[in-house]
């Protein structure tokens, strides 16, 4: 070993972002001018809680390398130390944690996407106590422990199941992942909105700004959208060369302002195109508020967008690949593209003394741009055995050294900071330490594919280069610019020019670089990371391949390699490289990886949008809730609808408010909201032939202002739905349906409608929401109703199951003699906007009869009494009607489900049946859903009988009662059976489902 | 910016039958329900909206007697249901009102795509409404009445912020 | 999300103004009762799910209310036709 490492610049280094005599020092590494930063006014921020100054202009990133600090994180597996890596989205190191106080803290964020504002508070994450001294890594320490597919082999299968749930999952957890998620409500608002355009942008690069001006020139709606604050890419940092004759941040700058002026074109800065869709649709994630130091309340955090384009357009570039070599991944190796970046857009100085490391001519850029900004190059190391195009030719001109055929053999941390580098030429053994504080590689760039194969376009594989290019892609996208291949501004701007049939800009002034291929070293081994962020090295991937994982799906699964939050779009590449050199194949024959959205990461809060709170789902209100409020009324939720569910009195809990209820419903009158009934006009000439075939029940028989009960059936035979149909005329119904079957009814109508019997003449029209409902039940129901009614409802004019139009309280209506309950009952079908004045009129009559208002809980102990399913209850989907003991109406022909109701399945004598059941402790009441057996104490496994649907206390019986499916129920009435739970069996009597009036002569009266 | 103020009550009335129910009906309602998919005609405070290809929305004052309308059509097959209470209509009106409303409608209401005169039945977030341009700021959204307090809500915050 | 051409609004629409409806030129037997229990069952629960291009229904639900039929890849997401009930797959 020759030479070692050294330890200049140690004090400075210490002194970086500390508080020197009172006051914060000023930035090491930033040059006295160029970049695009605003030097003038200072920007404070913290890191980790040291008080720092940046530049506007500056991301996280760029500021913190501007004070000299590259080390920023702890890898995820080994707690290794990593700093800085890209300029990008693509950056897999520097996720850090922004705190805005009460609520708003954003883990994993990109340190290169965090824009810097006065006051930004970040974090370093995955590291305790603290980022510099990490306990964490000692984990690394047993890193030869941990290889790829640890936690498959050690932690998997029964037996050991116990322990890890109890013992190692919580302190993988612990040790491993990324940054935590805060644990309060978000208190930002999101915002989601559609666009649509005739071309959309992804990229506001060279290309992409040359496609959009190109296509806004000529009309098109326009959309040009780029992640970056300030639209420009690759452009940002390009001060050589002239486009059309002016320098190209000129070009750029008229080329925005030529944009903005039209109106037609939308330039969307912060908006990230994260995702392409089927037919031509991209989402993107606008950040609207992350910047601003104090953001107005008014406007969101984030807007999504999804934008349907009848032309995508993507110009999102190519994504420098780091170099794979033992030591790559200490804090002060970064790429070298990005380090340039950093110097001309940033005015930032990534290090002092650096060592370039590439095999690809565009690091020659970084080298001669670093080289005039006064740092010092001290070594181009070429991997490839000849480094002589033009840019190579340019930086040895500028008297920068290049070896040409070297390696890097490993690095030195001292601190928190690379300090040198361990060189070799060839193989010829001979090795030397460089000093140097950065380390700058490149690997060549792999094209940002991502959202051409989103889209499913196919991909291409140039073994010149090493990349997946766009194949053919999906109708109506297209690639341009470094996502296409493009490898320098001259071709970028012409692909841009030609998607939009525009004019080609001239460039002058660009010293081409020369496409070459990737470089792997197969046998590199140790520390030598292929992903950064999961932690995953060469020889994970070795190891991966060797136990017999050879799809790159496969072995990206086992070493993890490509799924952390950047989805490896540094690390991909090489992953694959090295994963078809182990395999001793080429790198199409291992296949390609699925790019699934999204491209970065898109909060929760971005997607969810505004459906949150009261907003995640419409509440709907019955034209009577005010009512109800008045009343007092507990409601409860059944589907969107908010229901009156019990209305307590003083001193009532809701047993007593239901008892109550029920009982003087029973005994002199109960009002009721009914209104979300589902409820269909159907009307035509066959309207009565239509209903028939769809209902069980014989309803072609049924006479003008008559009613009958229906079931619905699917064509399964199994019951859907039931309801009422009333015949107002001999070519109309007014038929109702259940609460929650009401869209679903309509749509299975109107799907036979339309697409089996188009030859019916016969219309479906939705009045749900047009009628109110206002049930008055009761033996007192005629006496409450009659003197408001115009007409007579006599049980001789009005009998039980009769229909009229009538006139309640002036207000015209529906009036139907239907029971839910049991007692004489009548349902008053009023428009909604009269409800709330018939309620009023009914209201003082029903108190002056000694009557009550009631909720959804006593309706449904009213009906329990009398053995009335509820779908959904006594129903789930694989009840036939002859489970619950209903027989197909008389004289009736086909009908939906009929067939099937001739099944063997459907016609076992062992079906689960209706039945009734009483519990030997008769204030017991069994719990909903509960399983039904023969034994008291039933041995495990034992195959249940039945199960409970409906359990209440029977204020009629004195009881409770409950409804139950029993395995051949109907001939087990009188058998005594057992409800087993955990604190013990409850007996039960299997009794008829009907409990009061089993004639239904109370109905009638 | 845009304004939501909410319409007057209405009468609407849902028809429904083939092209020469809509000739008859036209001649006793006042204006003609229209056979091009996805258009609305109207005439004073009267108006026909196309909802499918046997399918109307008649919209009328509150006052308005359907017993002519009803008399007219007597003879032919058809279906005339009167939905009034059904729904509420939010009126919209402003530049910013489309914007608001492609928080929640999927539809491009550029005018070149959704002119005045454009009528559909279409969703707004979670719920389903009837979106009639009647001018190029001015929005008619039928909504069912349950649901109008949660399009009002929505149609806000899409507002907001801009 | 799809963009579905509707037939009878003669524009493309979002489809999340529709809702799926299932494979399309399932015929109902005409006399069910006729229908053996191995035929019926085939009626009810037997699809071709293909991987290709797929006769599918979709409902205009939030639209003209009608019930298209949509030729689509199941691979790609293309969509090769839409026509009305009854008419003949293209």
């Amino acid at each position: 070993m020759i030479g070692s490492p050294r330890h200049e610049g140690m004090m400075q280094r210490l002194l970086v972002g500390r508080m020197f005599q009172g006051r914060l020092l000023p930035e090491s590494m930033r040059t006295a001018d160029g970049g695009r930063v605003e030097r003038r006014t200072d920007i404070r921020f913290s890191f980790d809680g040291a008080d720092y100054l940046g530049c506007g202009g500056d991301t996280l990133a760029s500021a913190l390398l501007a004070n000299g600090v590259h080390l920023v994180g702890r890898s995820m597996k080994y707690h290794r130390p990593r700093g800085i890596v890209a300029a990008g989205a693509e950056e897999p190191n520097a996720l850090v944690a922004v705190v805005r106080g009460g609520g708003r803290t954003t883990p994993n964020l990109r340190a290169t996407q965090v824009e810097l504002f006065e006051g930004l508070e970040a974090h370093s994450q995955n590291r305790w106590p603290s980022l510099n001294t990490d306990l964490g890594a000692l984990v690394a320490l047993a890193a030869p422990l941990l290889p790829a597919g640890f936690y498959y082999k050690t932690m998997m299968g029964p037996r050991g199941l116990g322990l890890w749930h109890r013992v190692f999952e919580p302190l993988v957890r612990r040790a491993a992942g990324l940054g935590r998620a805060p644990r309060v409500a978000d208190p930002d608002r999101y915002a989601r909105y559609y666009a649509h355009c005739d071309v959309l942008v992804a990229g506001a690069g060279p290309a992409g700004i040359a496609a959009a001006l190109a296509a806004g020139r000529g009309g098109a709606r326009t959309i040009l959208c780029d992640e970056q604050a300030e639209p420009g890419g690759a452009l940002l940092s390009e001060i050589a060369a002239l486009i059309d004759g002016i320098p190209a941040r000129e070009w750029l700058a008229q080329s925005l302002a030529e944009l903005a002026a039209m109106p037609h074109v939308r330039v969307m800065p912060r908006t990230t195109a994260f995702g392409c869709y089927p037919h031509n649709m991209v989402g993107l994630a606008e950040r609207v508020t992350d910047h601003l130091a104090a953001p107005s309340p008014d406007q969101p955090r984030e807007r999504l967008w999804r934008v349907r384009a009848r032309r995508i357009v993507l110009a999102t570039g190519a994504i420098e690949r780091p170099l794979v070599f033992p030591g790559n991944d200490r804090p002060g190796v970064m790429l070298a593209g990005a380090a340039r970046e950093y110097l001309l857009r940033w005015g930032v100085k990534v290090g002092s003394r650096v060592v370039i490391a590439t095999a690809c001519d565009t690091a020659y850029r970084a080298a001669l741009d670093l080289a005039t900004a006064g740092v010092a190059v001290k070594l181009v190391v070429d991997l490839r055995a000849a480094a002589d195009g033009p840019l190579p030719q340019a930086a040895r001109a500028a008297g920068i050294a290049v070896l040409a055929g070297g390696r890097v053999l490993g690095t030195h941390l001292r601190g928190k900071r690379l300090d040198s580098v361990l060189l070799g030429r060839g193989d010829d053994g001979r090795r030397r330490w460089f000093d140097c504080d950065a380390l700058l590689m490149c690997n060549g760039w792999t094209p940002a594919v991502h959202l051409h194969a989103q889209a499913r376009g196919a991909l291409r594989w140039e073994g010149e280069r090493g990349v997946f290019l766009p194949g053919e892609p999906a109708p109506g996208v297209e690639s341009i610019g470094a996502c296409n291949g493009a490898t320098d501004l001259a071709m970028a701007l012409a692909q841009g020019a030609a998607s939009g049939g525009g004019a080609v800009p001239v460039v002058e002034g660009e010293v081409p670089a020369l496409p070459g291929p990737a470089h792997v070293d197969a046998a590199v081994a140790g520390d030598a990371f292929v992903d950064f962020q999961n932690d995953v090295r060469a020889d994970d991937v070795r190891q991966a391949v060797a136990e017999g994982f050879h799809a790159i799906e496969h072995v990206k699964r086992y070493t993890a390699g490509g799924l952390g939050t950047d989805q490896g779009k540094t690390g991909n590449m090489n992953l694959l490289a090295l994963a078809a050199a182990a395999r001793g194949t080429p790198i199409p024959e291992l296949g390609t990886t699925t790019f699934r959205p999204p491209y970065t990461p898109v909060s929760f809060g971005t997607l969810a949008g505004p459906a949150r709170g009261e907003m995640f789902d419409p509440v709907r209100t019955t034209p009577l809730h005010a009512q109800a409020v008045a009343e007092g009324a507990v409601f409860e939720d059944v589907g969107q609808w908010k229901r009156a569910r019990y209305f307590p009195q003083a001193g009532e809990d809701m047993h007593a408010a239901v008892r109550r209820e029920v009982a003087t419903t029973r005994a002199a009158a109960g009002l009721f909201d009914a209104s979300t009934l589902g409820k269909i006009e159907v009307v035509g000439p066959d309207a009565a032939i239509f209903l028939d075939r769809l209902y069980l029940n014989a309803i072609a028989t049924l006479k003008p202002g008559r009613c009958r009960y229906g079931v619905m059936l699917s064509e399964a035979g199994f019951v859907m739905d039931d309801g009422v149909m009333a015949r107002l005329a001999p070519d109309r119904f007014h038929v109702t349906t259940t609460t929650s079957g009401a869209a679903h009814v309509l749509a299975h109508m109107e799907d036979y409608r339309q697409t089996e019997w188009p030859e019916l003449r016969v219309w479906l029209t939705s009045t749900t929401e047009h009628w109110a409902v206002l049930a008055v039940q009761g033996p007192r129901a005629r006496d409450v109703l009659a003197p408001l009614v115009a007409g007579d409802i006599s049980a001789a004019a009005l009998p039980h199951m009769a229909v009229r139009d009538l006139k309640v309280a002036g207000i015209p209506a529906r009036m139907m003699r239907v029971s839910f309950s049991g007692e004489q009952g009548f349902e008053v079908n009023a428009p909604a906007r009269h409800a709330p004045a018939l309620w009023d009129a009914l209201r003082p009559r029903i108190a002056a009869a000694g009557g009550t208002v009631y909720g959804t809980e006593a309706m449904h102990v009213l009906r329990a009494e009398k053995g009335y399913i509820i779908v959904g209850q006594e129903t789930d989907g694989t009840v036939t009607p002859g489970d619950l003991g209903m027989a197909i109406g008389r004289g009736k022909g086909d009908f939906i489900g009929r067939r099937s109701l001739a099944r063997p399945d459907m016609l076992a004598a062992d079906r689960r049946q209706l039945v009734g059941l009483l519990s030997d402790d008769p204030a017991l009441v069994l719990e909903e859903g509960a399983q039904i057996v023969a034994q008291s104490a039933p041995p495990p496994g034992t195959k249940a009988l039945g199960h409970v649907t409906s359990s209440y206390f029977s204020p009629a019986l004195g009881r409770s009662i409950a409804l139950a499916l029993l395995a051949g129920g109907r001939e087990r009435t009188g058998e005594r059976l057992f409800v087993p739970l955990a604190r013990g069996s409850i007996g039960v009597a299997v009794a008829a489902p009907v409990f009061l009036d089993p004639q239904g002569g109370r109905l009638h009266v | 910016m845009f304004e939501i103020a909410e319409a007057p009550p209405a009468t609407r009335l849902m028809l429904r039958g083939a092209p020469e129910v809509a000739a008859r009906a036209g001649a006793a309602f006042g204006v003609v329900p229209p056979l091009e998919p996805c258009r609305a005609n109207q005439a004073g405070e009267r108006a026909a909206l196309w909802l499918g290809p046997d399918e109307w929305l008649l919209l009328a004052p509150s006052d308005a007697d359907a017993t002519k309308l009803a008399a007219a059509l007597e003879g032919l097959v058809h279906s005339l249901v009167d939905v009034s209470d059904g729904t509420e209509a939010l009126l919209l009106h402003g530049a910013g009102a489309a914007l608001a409303l492609s928080a929640g409608c999927p539809l491009d209401l550029h005018p070149d795509a959704f002119p005045p005169g454009m009528a559909t039945r279409t969703v707004l977030g979670r719920i389903g409404i009837t979106l009639w341009r009647r001018g190029a700021a001015d929005w008619w959204v039928e909504v069912a009445r349950s649901q109008a307090a949660y399009a009002r809500a929505f149609l806000a915050e899409a507002g907001r912020g801009w | 999300m799809l963009l579905i051409p509707c037939p009878f609004c003669a524009m493309d629409r979002p489809e999340a103004e529709f809702r799926h409806a299932g494979e399309a030129h399932l015929t109902r037997p005409p006399d069910p009762a006729a229908a053996d229990d191995a035929a019926w069952a085939d009626f009810l629960y037997h699809r071709a799910n293909p991987r290709g291009v797929i006769a599918e229904r979709w409902r205009h639900v939030h639209g003209c209310g009608r019930f298209i039929n949509v030729l689509r890849d199941t691979v790609s997401d293309r969509i090769l036709a839409s026509y009305r009930p009854g008419e003949k797959r293209p």
